[in-house]
């Protein structure tokens, strides 16, 4: 198929900016825009898209895709907001039943989101037996008496053999016409992770319907005929269909699109990856060309979760900081840092301030060592007395900073030494040139922007997480895993004659009567025209 | 007569994860359960062995199976109450109290969902006083009671009832049992009378662990609060720079290098790991071995940290402290001591073998 010269649109709606970039034919960034994240969100997206389009010099008619990486569904989660009601099942008994769904969540979180919860017969043995066949009268008598906007139905190692949720999943849309979610699809082994991570995923159907149709409204409202997509949390992007059944994803596609966009800046694909915000700074890994991702399960507001997410350190260093006498942060001026900080002529000391003292500022930027430099000045004659000298202060904020970021990159190269450093974010300048544990320091251009720049790049995927028995018929059965990781892959939008496998992991278990191994596959793909 | 309401569980589960030395088991899922337990049947009476007549049947229980599974097929509610049924119809006459087989892990909290569920008294005491990775190796068993009777059931309500000749076939049989029911199962490893649990338990320690997990709320030095709660040897305190795990005959083995940071710098520990943290090392000299106890904790809050999560680059301090006197006669030493792990080593107890305090 013959390239078309096309343009591309990424969105990363984050905490405090809503970042866009036009990509052009030849993948450079020929437009940026940084606007203020609104507390609705979408005002933000409008006002990020308008000023992308408005650098466009005509042309819109090339645009050909539209994606957005978004703090929706975290907001919603977090703020106990639009949550739908979700009826929960679980297949297992008459196992389990001595830790029922939804236990350990937050009070308030439950009471938003729960339907009823019920433990009905069903799942599997680790071997593939059933411990007992699925109870679809069960199921019925449950739905019977719940008034649910979405179903959630987990059932006992459906990791290892999805066939109880499928059962029910059918009979819940046939007779109830309710949307479901299957855990199989959403996470790994862990029951009582992988059962939160499914009922989220239900009460966040409104609240993906509420995206896309602010995506494809804002979309029509100015002309464009191109595809939307969302971006989701390994770094790639999902059709809308695909992310109204898992919008689950979308949570921690931020850190991974700036990853992602770390990686295609940069030209590196195996690197340690520093994203410096307003208030924090995200480390993470690329692996690849993709985020690794985190082996420990994940807390999402207030739940403990185990699909994939990135795997993530985050530390209280960003550009607005408030540096004192005595050290730094954790708290920062954060959106408040254009009118607070000495630089700007603001009366708060913050990091980009001893930073711009230790010779460290962003390109291009003009007049920002001059008001430094008259804060200073003012301070030293206003407060003589003072024992601590303000240029002592800025200096030690620095030597702090610097022996944080150190310290964490440490953490996150697991010793290994030889790998690049990216530095991204609109505080990137913040770090060191030299930093130990790092090959080198790499600062790409449009580094400020990398996140939308991620969100832009054309990449679907699918994964499966499953157990097979380590015996003779392991190969066929790790074959047939590539082969349902690529179709989903698909499913996700990718071009089904471009996708590859790009990740396969095997763990060997132990204390088992048959051999096993855990296998992990992951396949992506570009996206389909 | 005191009592382990709600409000204990986070602590107990902080205290049996520092006893558990590194094994033992993921705590969360056995606090969730207890929890559940209490808020549907009350708060369970923690008893003592001499708030108990003599003949009264104290029932000693414990989860065992693979990680992997425990995990994922969590157990049935229903176990607990079939297993006393099975101890009823032996013996003529309902158990009065149960316990906890290890305290070090998840087997030490979930005995309290188990004791809720059943509506009987905990006993204050466990068969280890942390975690061992093998059925004979406890108390009971040191203390030369017949290992002559397993009761296990399963999730769907099997249960299974073993007339071992010794502890060792206790092991082997009550292992094959676990396989077949989906490699999880709960198991009253011997059923005691008072009179004989006296000098055969380890008394006071669900108590002690709520206590070390208290120990480490609320304050500004959690880890010189958990040192002193333990009267423990401060081994290291450093970065952990590798982690070599080898997985034979069932079991996780390995080795893990800390080296030292601040005070402790140009230090190295290395640990010998078999799912419990067993021997510790400095410059090819022993400073700690099994069965005294050797946690590895986070240096900023001082929370225990399992074998298979211990990560390249995490703080760490290395605690050791004396076990029970039991585990240090000729027979504890024989059934946990280090020759029962593979090691060619003469024990010496942590006290002595330490200058560094």
């Amino acid at each position: 198929m013959a390239d078309l010269p096309e343009l591309r649109i990424g969105i990363d709606v984050g905490g405090t900016n809503t970042d866009a970039v036009v990509l052009g034919a030849d993948g450079q960034v020929i437009a940026k825009a940084k606007r203020p994240t609104s507390p609705d969100v979408t005002e933000g997206l409008r006002a990020a898209l308008d000023a992308v389009l408005g650098e466009l010099e005509g042309g819109w008619e090339r645009i050909s895709r539209v994606m957005l990486g978004t703090t929706h569904a975290t907001n919603a989660i977090l703020e106990r907001r639009n949550l739908g009601r979700v009826a929960v099942l679980r297949l297992g008994a008459p196992a389990t039943t001595s830790v029922p769904p939804l236990s350990g969540w937050p009070d308030d979180l439950r009471e938003a989101v729960s339907a009823g919860e019920a433990i009905v017969p069903g799942g599997h043995y680790v071997d593939g037996r059933e411990i007992a066949p699925p109870g679809l009268d069960a199921v019925r008598r449950f739905l019977d008496g719940v008034e649910a906007d979405a179903v959630a139905v987990t059932s006992v190692f459906s990791p290892a053999g999805g066939e109880h949720e499928r059962l029910v999943e059918e009979l819940v849309k046939a007779e109830y016409g309710l949307p479901v979610s299957v855990s199989h699809e959403i996470g790994s082994l862990g029951l009582l992770e992988r059962e939160n991570a499914t009922v989220l995923n239900a009460a966040l159907y409104g609240v993906a319907a509420h995206v896309t149709e602010a995506l494809v409204t804002a979309m029509a409202e100015r002309g464009l005929g191109a595809r939307p997509y969302l971006a989701q949390n390994d770094g790639t992007l999902m059709t809308l269909e695909h992310a109204a059944r898992l919008p689950v994803s979308t949570i921690g596609s931020g850190p991974a699109n700036s990853l992602r966009g770390a990686a295609y800046l940069s030209g590196v694909s195996d690197a340690i990856v520093v994203d410096v915000g307003g208030t924090s700074t995200d480390l993470g890994v690329l692996a690849g060309g993709f985020p690794r991702e985190s082996a420990a399960a994940v807390e999402i507001g207030g739940v403990l979760t185990n699909f994939r997410m990135p795997d993530i350190l985050a530390i209280a260093l960003g550009g607005g900081t408030v540096v004192r006498n005595g050290g730094i942060g954790p708290d920062s001026v954060g959106y408040r840092i254009v009118r607070e900080a000495l630089v700007f002529g603001g009366a708060t000391v913050t990091m980009t301030d001893a930073a711009v003292a230790a010779g460290r500022s962003p390109r291009g930027v003009a007049g920002w060592r001059e008001r430094l430099e008259a804060a200073v000045q003012a301070d030293m004659s206003e407060r003589a007395d003072i024992s601590e000298r303000m240029e002592d202060i800025l200096e030690r904020a620095v030597a702090i900073a610097d022996e944080t970021v150190i310290d964490a990159v440490d953490r996150m190269a697991l010793g290994r030494t030889d790998r690049p450093l990216v530095a991204v974010g609109g505080g990137a300048f913040l770090l060191p040139d030299v930093i130990p544990g790092a090959s080198r320091v790499i600062r790409p251009e449009h580094a400020e922007v990398a996140n939308a720049v991620g969100a832009a790049i054309a990449l679907a995927s699918g994964r499966v997480d499953t157990i097979l028995p380590a015996g003779d018929s392991r190969s066929e059965a790790i074959e047939r895993a590539k082969e349902e990781a690529a179709a989903r892959a698909v499913a996700a939008g990718a071009d089904p004659s471009g996708v590859e496998i790009v990740d396969l992991l095997e763990v060997p278990l132990s204390y088992l009567s048959q051999p096993a191994v855990r296998v992990h596959v992951k396949a992506a793909g570009p996206l389909a025209r | 007569m005191s009592s382990v309401d709600v409000s204990d569980i986070p602590a107990l589960a902080r205290g049996c994860a520092v006893l558990g030395t590194g094994g033992g088991g993921d705590v969360r899922t056995g606090s969730l359960a207890a929890i559940r337990a209490i808020r549907e049947h009350g708060e369970v009476p923690l008893v003592e062995l001499d708030d108990l007549p003599e003949d009264a049947l104290i029932v000693p229980l414990s989860g065992i199976g693979a990680p992997t599974v425990s995990h994922e097929m969590i157990h049935s509610a229903d176990e607990p109450g079939r297993i006393a049924e099975e101890v009823e119809r032996l013996f003529g006459r309902p158990p009065s109290a149960i316990m906890s087989s290890e305290i070090g892990g998840s087997n030490g909290v979930a005995p309290v969902a188990w004791a809720a569920q059943l509506g009987l008294p905990l006993l204050d005491a466990d068969g280890m006083g942390r975690a061992f990775p093998e059925v004979q190796m406890v108390s009971m068993y040191v203390a030369g009671l017949p290992a002559d009777l397993v009761i296990m059931s399963d999730i769907v309500g099997n249960v299974v009832t073993i007339r071992p000749v010794d502890g060792l076939w206790s092991e082997r049989l009550a292992r094959a049992v676990c396989v077949a029911a989906g490699s999880t199962a709960l198991m009253a490893d011997y059923v005691l009378t008072t009179a004989r649990a006296r000098g055969a338990v380890i008394e006071g320690t669900v108590t002690r662990a709520i206590e070390i997990g208290r120990a480490t709320e609320g304050t500004a030095d959690p880890l010189g609060a958990l040192q002193e709660s333990l009267d423990a040897v401060r081994l290291i305190t450093g970065k952990l720079t590798d982690v070599e795990r080898r997985t034979t005959g069932g079991f996780v083995r390995g080795t893990a290098t800390i080296e030292g940071t601040g005070d402790d710098r140009g230090r190295r520990l290395t640990l010998e790991l078999q799912n419990e943290n067993l021997v510790a090392l400095e410059d090819g000299r022993v400073r700690a071995m099994v069965p005294d106890l050797i946690t590895v904790v986070d240096t900023e809050t001082a929370g225990a940290i399992q074998t298979e999560a211990l990560r390249y680059g995490q703080r760490v301090t290395v605690l050791a402290w004396p076990c029970d006197p039991l585990w240090r006669t000729p027979k504890g030493l024989d059934t946990a001591g280090p020759r029962a792990f593979g090691y060619d080593l003469d024990y010496l107890p942590v006290e002595e073998l330490t200058t560094h305090g």
